[in-house]
């Protein structure tokens, strides 16, 4: 995999992990041409296109696009349950994810592609495993970081669950 | 798993984000985004040390305001002080900041390294996976030349964690594919083949791609994975769905792993030990009956997981291309597929198909689904799966259907996307030239094409229709009259009038018997258009025009009038207004019997498809001996339609199989009965495969390309998704001329665009090169131009190398192709009489001025495309000079600098189409 990116139905980028070295202006100019290609997409259309050099493969959940960047050998059908996995392991962790989770926990999303995907190739499958790696790095966690906190902001509905139930 | 660590209790930053998101506009998001940039900036500043939870705070804030796209150009010395915390959660925002936002800048490099070697000895699992994770997210040259060395210690350390060997497997993966060279080959190699077998599947997934990436390039030293690989699959294929517990996903038994397997298999051709065979093509069978079964759950990452490891398994059939059965079962699976409900896999069967429809074993298979592929052309809503569909019926054509295909693909450029137009007038061009029996058809798609879709017919296709009507006479009357009907249309396409100028300035005569048009008619007609068109096309058509007053005297002084008019002899355009001066003087002064002789008929185009491959053979001495050693031919469903030699032959191709041999000598020499030239001073030297490139590996299938190059001049070099490298040379005695034009086959810019002809230091002394300089940016979708003078001083072996380098979308490319400037382009045909030829032959009869091989031939030898080969290599062709009609014969001279050098040829095919080469020289 060359590269993944989240971005929302209005065009704002949520997450983006490179798995080739790329030149920020280049990858500005990359997401912004491929996030435009792929909105104009009508819901039935095809999960794969072909974008300039790579396969591009995404899927919609809720508000969000997950959407990732492969090479002309890459399967395209195992990416696109790459990025269901993913949308698992996210949902599994913040219990029923959504798009803000994503966006208050930036942090989290990243730590737990990373445990789920190195170098552009997924490196455990298993779920169990991969939410194993998360949870032990939680328990390491420091317990006397500021008071527990409320819901951050309003209610999540806008923003919807990823995962329907 | 309730929430329990959703966030770490940052609770500034969840404030700051709240801030941003309530910001009403871009300019309140900047100002809330300086304002927190100054506070921060203060903090660190500050004499204040600060705890490692504020660091970290920081540290975070200042990663969001990046990833919301704003630079960050400080924070990078406090996220590595990060590092050497002990504090997991704050080294971890550290490395990750360092991930997000690394630059080569050297010192803090060092220090992060440091912190990363810190973390590797650790032996605390946690900490060393973050190490690993950073230098693999990182993956620079640098972190390879620190630790390429010590990450295969840790992946085959008999103590290492499993977690860990996986995130070293994919560490060294992304090492190896950035600095391939800093990744030292040794013990462990073996031993990482022998991770397929571990109990941890999460390992073995990990070590797959770790492998199948080194095979890739170290087929030898990875060999053994093939029979591990093999059983592993096995294992997993008739594994019950529960087995494998957390691996199975939606009853899949372990796809991800799957599909790496199939994949690493398809670095190797199909296993040559029979157990490990069968064992193999029963797994294939079992998938592919798997695929048959009732689906064991409704949801879609069922069948997805399940299909992915299919088409994988397909895939791998076509790979190994050696088992019927399966191809055709593959070829029916996907038949089934082009007609499911999914989207998707409609979409992944037309791709898929592509590749089966070039298996001589399943060909025919796919040809059956013609009218479904048809009908998805047609019906479609998705452009993506359309242009899968229209790939398909370019890999599917043959002489069979071609006349069915070209229609349909036409009928869908009339409605076809913009985006893909160009390519599917290109891919009708292709098929019409290529299928053509009737030239009249040829002749007709054509100017359908252009009529269609004027814009996208690029300049090589009109230049071919135009090349394949001179070359052949039988076509030529037609081309007339229907150009001259289809230019009667109101609004025509600038490009049907070059086409439409052309060739009635070359066989408007042929329908000048008719009056309905007549020669005034007729240029009244092109006139019409004139106004209309641009500099070239006026400029073209003014050539039209002078040819109008050798072929028809009687509107000469109409033409003249035109030409003397002050648009045209004061025209601002410097080359129109040259062209009317002179060919209005041209047609004043010039006596009929000139004006015949200058403006005579255009000589057939030499023929393009080149299919000798020539090795020239040198030896020191008073000689200089070619030897027409090898002839060889490329298969004819090259994608370069300028090179197909469908005016030569069309039918004469026995053979089924489109991308059959057409001359089908390709063998090697059974034996070489001159004197063997292996004689201290006799080197035997190859042009083809000896390069003298230190620059990059030659462009894979650039050999291919350059050897169709022996014999022709004008044609596409190489060709990627990127650049198009096409070229024109012209040579006339020691001297040549090329034009190389690089095609930015993106919408993207190429930068620091540089292309270098390299010559070793023995071909500097025998070819003198000069180039100039090209513009180092290529705009998307532009073409530049850039031209060689070449001096033959004397005769050279090897070919230059064209280096071209350049940076697309932010990645260095570099690539090399081997330049076709060979020996024989600087042949001059010469004309001998039988009796001569015999002479000269057996002068020729010091063992250093002969050189004899045989061949076998592959394929049945057709006459005219060998005459054709023989002319386009550049010696005359000799006929009636042989006693044996069935002899080909050719004499020439090579032209150098310093010295002529005499060369003769035979050709003697015999009834068991064995070949016989000889080649003669002589130094004069």
């Amino acid at each position: 995999m060359r590269f993944m990116l989240l971005f929302s139905r209005q065009g704002k980028l949520r997450l983006q992990k490179w798995y080739l070295a790329t030149a920020d202006k280049d990858k500005k100019k990359m997401v912004r041409e491929l996030m435009q290609v792929v909105l104009a997409r009508k819901p039935k259309m095809c999960s794969f296109l072909e974008w300039r050099d790579l396969k591009v493969v995404y899927k919609r959940y809720a508000s969000l696009y997950f959407c990732c960047a492969i090479e002309g050998q890459d399967n395209e059908l195992i990416t696109l349950e790459l990025i269901h996995r993913y949308v698992e392991l996210l949902d599994k962790y913040f219990g029923s994810v959504c798009e803000l989770d994503i966006i208050f926990n930036f942090e989290k999303a990243y730590f737990i592609l990373d445990e789920f995907v190195m170098g552009g190739e997924i490196q455990d499958t298993s779920k169990k495993s991969v939410l194993k790696a998360i949870e032990q790095a939680d328990l390491l966690q420091e317990v006397r970081e500021g008071p527990p906190m409320n819901p951050l902001v309003g209610p999540k509905l806008p923003y919807g669950p990823l995962i329907a139930l | 798993m309730p929430a329990v660590s959703k966030g770490d209790g940052m609770r500034g930053l969840a404030v700051f984000i709240s801030d941003i998101r309530n910001c009403k506009s871009k300019e309140a998001e900047i100002k809330r985004i300086n304002k927190e940039l100054a506070n921060i900036r203060s903090k660190f500043k500050g004499d204040k040390a600060l705890d490692g939870y504020s660091k970290k705070k920081y540290v975070c804030k200042l990663l969001f305001i990046f990833l919301l796209g704003h630079d960050i150009d400080f924070g990078h010395m406090e996220a590595v002080n990060l590092l050497s915390s002990n504090r997991y959660t704050e080294k971890q925002i550290g490395y990750l900041f360092i991930s997000v936002l690394v630059n080569s800048n050297s010192e803090l490099i060092r220090l992060i390294n440091n912190a990363i070697k810190n973390d590797l000895a650790s032996r605390n699992p946690t900490f060393m996976g973050l190490a690993l994770h950073c230098i693999a997210n990182v993956g620079s040259r640098e972190m390879a030349e620190a630790f390429a060395g010590e990450i295969p210690k840790i992946l085959v350390a008999g103590d290492t964690m499993d977690s860990v060997k996986q995130s070293a497997a994919l560490c060294l993966l992304r090492l190896y594919r950035t600095s391939p060279d800093l990744v030292p080959m040794g013990d462990w190699t073996s031993r990482v083949v022998h991770l397929l077998n571990d109990q941890h599947l999460g390992v073995v997934t990990a070590a797959t791609s770790l492998i199948t990436t080194l095979a890739q390039k170290n087929p030898e030293e990875f060999k053994t994975s093939v029979s591990l690989a093999v059983s592993r699959l096995s294992r997993i294929v008739t594994s019950a769905s529960t087995d494998l517990q957390d691996y199975t996903y939606y009853f899949v038994p372990a796809p991800w792993l799957s599909v790496k397997l199939l994949r690493l298999l398809q670095c190797y051709p199909p296993p040559e030990d029979p157990a490990v065979r069968g064992r193999l093509t029963e797994c294939l069978e079992t998938i592919l009956n798997k695929a048959q079964e009732p689906p064991k759950s409704k949801k879609v990452q069922h069948s997805n997981a399940k299909n992915a490891v299919l088409f994988e398994a397909i895939s791998l059939i076509i790979h190994h291309d050696s088992e019927p059965n399966l191809l055709v079962r593959a070829c029916n699976q996907l038949g089934q597929f082009l007609q499911h409900r999914e989207t998707n896999l409609r979409y992944l069967a037309l791709e898929s198909m592509c590749t089966l429809a070039s298996s001589e074993f399943s060909h025919e298979a796919v040809k059956t689904h013609i009218e479904t592929v048809i009908n998805a052309l047609k019906t479609e809503r998705d452009v993506s799966v359309r242009q899968r569909a229209v790939d398909l019926l370019y890999a599917m054509c043959d002489r069979s259907n071609a006349q069915q295909i070209v229609a349909e693909m036409l009928n869908y450029l009339e409605t076809a996307d913009y985006s893909i137009r160009e390519e599917i007038v290109l891919k009708v061009a292709i098929l019409a030239e290529k299928y053509a029996v009737d030239y009249t058809w040829y002749v007709d798609t054509i100017l359908n094409l252009i009529r269609i879709a004027g814009d996208y017919v690029s300049e090589e296709v009109w230049y071919r229709v135009i090349q394949i009507v001179i070359n052949r006479d039988d076509v030529q009357g037609y081309a007339a009259k229907t150009v001259f009907e289809a230019l009667q249309a109101p609004a025509c396409h600038e490009n049907l009038v070059k086409v439409g100028g052309y060739i009635l300035g070359e066989f408007g005569n042929l329908i000048a018997g008719d009056p309905r048009s007549s020669p005034l008619i007729q240029f009244n007609l092109l006139h019409s258009k004139f106004h209309l068109c641009s500099v070239p096309t006026r400029a073209l058509l003014l050539s039209t025009y002078i040819k109008f007053v050798n072929l028809f005297p009687e509107i000469k002084t109409t033409i003249q009038d035109v030409l003397r008019s002050d648009s045209q002899l004061k025209n601002a355009d410097v080359e129109l207004q040259q062209r009317a001066v002179e060919y209005l003087r041209l047609s004043t002064i010039a006596s009929t019997d000139i004006l015949a002789t200058v403006l005579e008929e255009m000589p057939p185009f030499p023929e393009r498809e080149s299919s000798i491959l020539a090795k020239l053979k040198k030896k020191k001495g008073p000689g200089t001996v070619t030897d027409l050693e090898e002839i060889k031919k490329e298969r004819s469903s090259d994608m370069n339609g300028s090179a197909e030699p469908a005016s030569v032959n069309a039918s004469a191709v026995s053979t089924p199989s489109p991308s059959a041999d057409l001359l089908g000598l390709g063998a090697a020499p059974l034996t070489n009965s001159a004197p063997a030239p292996s004689s201290s001073g006799s080197l035997l030297v190859d042009v083809f495969s000896d390069s003298a490139s230190a620059v990059a590996p030659l462009a894979p299938g650039s050999d291919d390309n350059f050897a169709r190059f022996v014999c022709k001049n004008n044609g596409v070099l190489f060709e990627n998704q990127l650049l198009q490298i096409g070229l024109k040379s012209e040579f006339r005695q020691n001297l040549g001329r090329m034009f190389i034009f690089y095609g930015n086959k993106t919408s993207t810019q190429f930068l620091n665009f540089t292309p270098t002809v390299i010559c070793s230091d023995d071909l500097q002394s025998s070819l003198n090169l000069q180039t100039k300089p090209v513009d180092p940016t290529v705009d998307g979708g532009a073409q530049v131009q850039q031209v060689v003078n070449i001096e033959c001083v004397s005769d050279f072996m090897e070919a230059p190398i064209l280096n071209i380098q350049f940076r697309y979308g932010g990645t260095f490319q570099n690539l090399s192709v081997k330049l076709p400037i060979t020996l024989n382009k600087f042949f001059q045909p010469t004309e001998m009489s039988s009796q001569d030829f015999f002479q000269r032959w057996k002068q020729l009869s010091n063992p250093k001025q002969e050189v004899q091989n045989i061949f076998k031939a592959k394929h049945p030898m057709d006459a005219e495309i060998t005459k054709a080969k023989i002319i386009g290599f550049g010696s005359a062709l000799l006929e009636e000079v042989d006693p044996n009609p069935a002899n080909f014969v050719g004499a020439g001279i090579i032209h150098t600098k310093t010295t002529q050098i005499g060369c003769l040829l035979r050709l003697e095919p015999n009834l068991q189409a064995q070949l016989i080469v000889t080649a003669d020289s002589n130094m004069k």
